[in-house]
Formats: structure tokens, C-alpha cells, sequence
């Protein structure tokens, strides 16, 4: 804690690790969409993040494992900023915001991380909807009453989502109506109804019923395969294997292997990497 | 065999159902006795002189609209009060949180009647003179108003986190989360608790009549004072006083009722 000085000073270029290569759905010249450098985070005494970074090409899909405590959701949340990590760097679709650990930045900082929230929709490990609204009041209000968007037109495209996650009849239904998975799906409709450059899912089925995961998962691998960019943190193997461009494994707040799923899940090198993997294989083949 | 079983359940519910009402009607009959006695106690015991009260239950009753109109002013200024002091002992600035925390502690650390007194006996002395039913007001606006400021704000941080985690990813400024998500969500838990304190604002607003407002306790006091019968006047107000809290109860059960209704089409967890 006593180099907090020397933590804020942010590295000028983006590391850029020799596995992070675009995708195949990447357009071929394109600039990556998300640059997250050096993030660092430290709760009191406890360095959850050591300057992990991460680069991400619009239409990819990545995903990033590893076991819990790893820091791994910190690091996801530290991206549209719900935790303001204590070094580092964000840029999304070219907005820039930098750690400010010492609140020196004012009002013009929070406008940024806004600008960064409406370019990265988020899903939540808990749906997070909102109770008191309906299934289409919570897709359009936060495009009306963020964006500015009228009404019609923010109902259009929401249901335009609605009928993408297969759930368009429970338009006018309350969210205590509906299962887990069509919560969560509803969740990820009301992300993409604010038409972000990027999602961002935080364990996304893990507070599931393991019979409602599986509609949740199809309704991401469909996103995935249309060319999505799309950020994951996951213990889906699966899902990880086969929609992913590229997974991260990250283990004590940095990120230990990075590569193509064939690789980082069947062909590990880092020993930790391998010691997670193999305490997975042994739970599943026991499922 | 089925059929043995389901004769076993009905009769089962059938013998339930007879113990229950047979409880009811044991606890209506407590009811009746305990009315039956003391109206048999005020007619032989006491010269009831239904003449006096014929005069006197009118004049207290004219009291009623007095009791009401304090009470519904103080709450709707309890409730701007606690909006405002929640917002405060919310707020992360010292000075709004500090003045808020004062108030709390201050308005819910002395008694109610030392505050009404305060206002008609002691503010004079600084030359600020208040009408009776201003210093009613003013005392249980603000005494009101302190208690249900801790209220409002348990409410508003019932609100679970990810609520507000969710309006910001989307975001929504945090003034936009407060007002569009938090506080609905908020408004649904208080609302029962600002229908309570409505009631039991309806007694203590008895207190007023120290400060020599017309309400149904000093009608009662000063005419039944008159005559040496404070007894059947007393007994009078007691009854005009439990009969409006029974009605305001039943009002508020109902609003509660419909907000939990609601709350099971609507809201439990997102």
C-alpha cells in the first residue's frame, strides 16, 4: 500500500500478449474494440488484481477462467468500472478512463465511466432485474432515460432482443413471474436493447438451476456465433470450448495462459492452468 | 385403497375446520363478555344520566375533525421530514449527514410532550408565539419525522445492491438509479410503516390538548371537568379514539394488503 504512487503510474502502451491474435469473425484490419491495461486492484491489504490486461477485437468472443477468488469477476467489473480498480486503464469503442485512486478527477471522470457502461452491457451472475418493472420496462428504461431514446423506438428494438432470447410473450410479465433462465435471458435482452459494443457476463449461470442453464448458454452461443463481442467469465467448459475465440486463465489477480480453447482447456502448459483443469475433469466425469 | 385415504384426508379437514370455527366462536364470545361487562358496570354502577350524555358526546365528537386534520397534516409533514433526513443520513456529505443524524437523535431522545410544551410555553420567550394547533403540528411533524426518517432509510438500503449495480452498468447517472429504481422500491416497504405511525399518530395527537387545542380529549376533559363526569366523558373519547383507530387499521391492512398482492404478481427478487 505505501508505492500507491508508484501503482498509478499507468504504463504509456497496451501490452498486447502473443496470443491475443483477432478472431475468426474479426473483420480483417480492425482495431480491438476493448483495451483493458494493467489492472490493478487492491482491497485494503489483499492485491486481488496484479495488472492483468486484456485486448478484444470487435466479434469475439473471449472467455476468462479460473477458480473463485482468482479475481476474475473484479477484473470483469473493473471494466465499466463497478469496481474502480486501483491502477490501470480502460478504452472501449475509444473511450478512455484511468484509474483514480486518490478521487483527483472530477464529474468529467464519471461521464467517461457512463459513456464506458452504455458501450459494455452487463449480465449478472444474480439477473439483477428490476422488480417493480416489466419485462419491457426494464429493456427500455434505461435506453429512454439514458439515451435519450424515444419510446417507440427503444420498444421496437427491445422487442427486436425479446424475440432474439425467445421470450416475446412475456413482454408485459413481471420478472417474479419468471424462471432463472427466462430471467437471465430477459437480462440479456435488456443489455442489448442499449445497443452496447461489447457484453459482459459475470458468471452468468451459476445462480441456475442446472436444468434452466442450458437456455441461457444456447441463448449466448447464438450471440456468439453472430459475431458478438463478448466478454465471459465462466466455469461452462463447454460453452468456453466451443464459442470461444480465445479463453483466459487467470489465477491470483493476473493471467496466467492465454490462447485458442483447444489449447489453454485440452492442451494446458502453465502448471496451474493444468491443476485447474484437472480437478474439473475429475468433478465432471463424476457428474 | 385411495379412496380410503381420501376419505381419511376430507375427514381430517372436516375435524380441522369445526376445531377452528369452534375456537373463533370461544373468541368472539370473550369479545361480547368483556363489552357486556363494562356496559352493564357503567349503567348500574354509575348514575349514566343519558341526558348528559346526550349533550356531551356530540361536543366531543365535534372534536374529531380537529384530531384528524392535525394528524393528517403532521404525517404528510413527517413524511417530507423523513425524505429529507433519509436522504441525509444517506448522503456521503458530513454536513448533510451530520445535520441529519442531530435531528434523529435530538427529536427521538426527548419526549414528545416536552416538544409540544416547547413550542407553546417556552418558544414565546424569544417572542416567536404559535397558535395551539401550529405547535400540535410542528411538534409531531418533527417528532414524527425523526422516527420515520429511520424508517425510510432501513428502506431505501433494503433496496438490495445489485439493483442499484444494475442501473449504473446501464448507465444511468446516479440521481436517474435513485429516483427510477431505488426509491419505487423503496416506496413499497415504507408505505405500510407510514400507515402505522398514521395511526398512532391519531393518539398521541391527545397530546395537543395540553397546549388547550379543541381536539376529542380536551372536549372530553373540559366538559365532563365542568359537571365532576370526566369518568363517562373519559370513557366517551376512549371509545371515539379506538373506534378511529379500527377504522384507519382496517384502511391501512388494505393498502398494505393490495402493495403485497403486488408484490406477489410484481416484485420479490429480480
Amino acid at each position: 500500500m505505501s508505492d500507491m504512487k508508484q501503482l498509478s503510474s499507468t504504463p504509456a502502451t497496451h501490452p498486447v500478449h502473443p496470443a491475443e491474435k483477432p478472431g475468426v469473425l474479426v473483420k480483417a484490419g480492425a482495431e480491438p474494440v476493448l483495451k483493458a491495461t494493467n489492472i490493478t486492484k487492491w482491497f485494503g491489504d489483499n492485491h486481488v488484481l496484479r495488472g492483468a490486461s486484456i485486448t478484444v477485437w470487435p466479434g469475439e468472443t473471449v472467455c476468462i477462467l479460473g477458480r473463485s477468488g482468482s479475481g476474475k469477476s473484479t477484473f470483469l467489473r473493473s471494466l465499466n468500472f463497478l469496481e474502480d480498480p486501483t491502477d490501470g486503464t480502460v478504452e472501449i469503442d475509444g473511450v478512455i478512463v484511468g484509474a483514480d485512486p486518490f478521487h483527483t478527477e472530477g464529474s468529467e471522470r464519471q461521464d467517461r465511466i457512463r459513456e464506458v457502461r452504455m458501450r459494455a452491457g452487463m449480465v449478472f451472475q444474480e439477473f439483477n432485474l428490476f422488480p417493480h418493472l416489466s419485462v419491457i420496462e426494464n429493456c427500455v428504461e434505461a435506453p429512454i432515460h439514458v439515451k435519450g431514446m424515444d419510446r417507440k423506438e427503444a420498444e421496437a428494438i427491445a422487442e427486436k432482443y425479446l424475440a432474439k432470447v425467445g421470450l416475446l410473450e412475456k413482454r408485459d410479465e413481471y420478472p417474479s413471474r419468471l424462471s432463472g433462465g427466462q430471467r437471465q435471458r430477459v437480462a440479456i435482452a435488456r443489455a442489448l436493447t442499449m445497443q452496447p459494443k461489447v457484453l459482459l457476463f459475470d458468471e452468468p449461470t451459476s445462480a441456475l438451476d442446472p436444468t434452466l442453464v442450458g437456455e441461457v448458454l444456447k441463448v449466448m452461443a447464438d450471440l456468439a456465433h453472430e459475431g458478438r463481442t463478448m466478454i465471459v467469465v465462466t466455469h461452462e467448459m463447454d460453452f468456453a470450448h466451443e464459442a470461444a475465440d480465445r479463453v483466459y486463465y487467470m489465477d491470483q489477480g493476473e493471467f496466467a495462459e492465454v490462447g485458442p480453447p483447444e489449447q489453454v482447456i485440452d492442451a494446458p502448459k502453465d502448471p496451474r492452468t493444468k491443476e485447474f483443469l484437472s480437478r474439473f475433469r475429475t468433478l465432471g466425469a463424476k457428474k | 385403497m385411495h379412496e380410503e385415504a381420501q376419505a381419511l384426508a376430507q375427514s381430517v379437514a372436516a375435524d380441522e375446520q369445526r376445531r377452528s370455527r369452534g375456537w373463533q366462536n370461544r373468541f368472539r364470545l370473550v369479545w361480547g363478555g368483556i363489552v357486556l361487562l363494562l356496559i352493564s358496570f357503567i349503567i348500574f354502577s354509575l348514575n349514566v344520566e343519558i341526558s348528559f350524555i346526550q349533550t356531551a358526546a356530540p361536543f366531543i365528537l365535534q372534536g374529531v375533525w380537529l384530531t384528524l386534520l392535525v394528524s393528517a397534516v403532521s404525517i404528510c409533514l413527517a413524511t417530507i421530514l423523513a425524505i429529507i433526513g433519509a436522504l441525509g443520513r444517506l448522503s456521503r456529505s458530513p454536513l448533510l449527514n451530520g445535520i441529519a443524524s442531530f435531528y434523529v437523535s435530538f427529536f427521538r431522545g426527548t419526549p414528545l410532550i416536552l416538544q409540544l410544551l416547547f413550542w407553546y410555553l417556552a418558544l414565546p420567550q424569544i417572542g416567536v408565539v404559535l397558535d395551539p394547533i401550529l405547535c400540535a403540528m410542528a411538534a409531531l411533524a418533527m417528532n414524527y419525522g425523526a422516527y420515520m426518517t429511520e424508517i425510510f432509510r432501513a428502506g431505501i438500503q433494503a433496496v438490495p445492491l445489485g439493483q442499484r449495480e444494475a442501473a449504473a452498468a446501464l448507465g444511468m447517472a446516479p440521481r436517474t438509479a435513485f429516483l427510477r429504481i431505488v426509491a419505487p422500491q423503496a416506496f413499497r416497504i415504507i408505505v405500510p410503516a407510514i400507515g402505522n405511525d398514521f395511526v398512532a399518530m391519531l393518539k398521541d395527537s391527545a397530546l395537543a390538548s395540553t397546549v388547550g387545542l379543541q381536539e376529542i380529549l380536551w372536549r372530553a376533559r373540559n366538559v365532563g371537568a365542568k359537571e365532576f363526569k370526566t369518568l363517562q366523558t373519559f370513557m366517551i373519547a376512549g371509545v371515539v379514539y379506538w373506534v378511529l383507530t379500527i377504522v384507519f387499521t382496517a384502511v391501512q391492512n388494505r393498502i398494505e394488503a393490495r402493495l403485497s398482492a403486488g408484490d406477489r404478481n410484481k416484485a420479490t427478487k429480480g
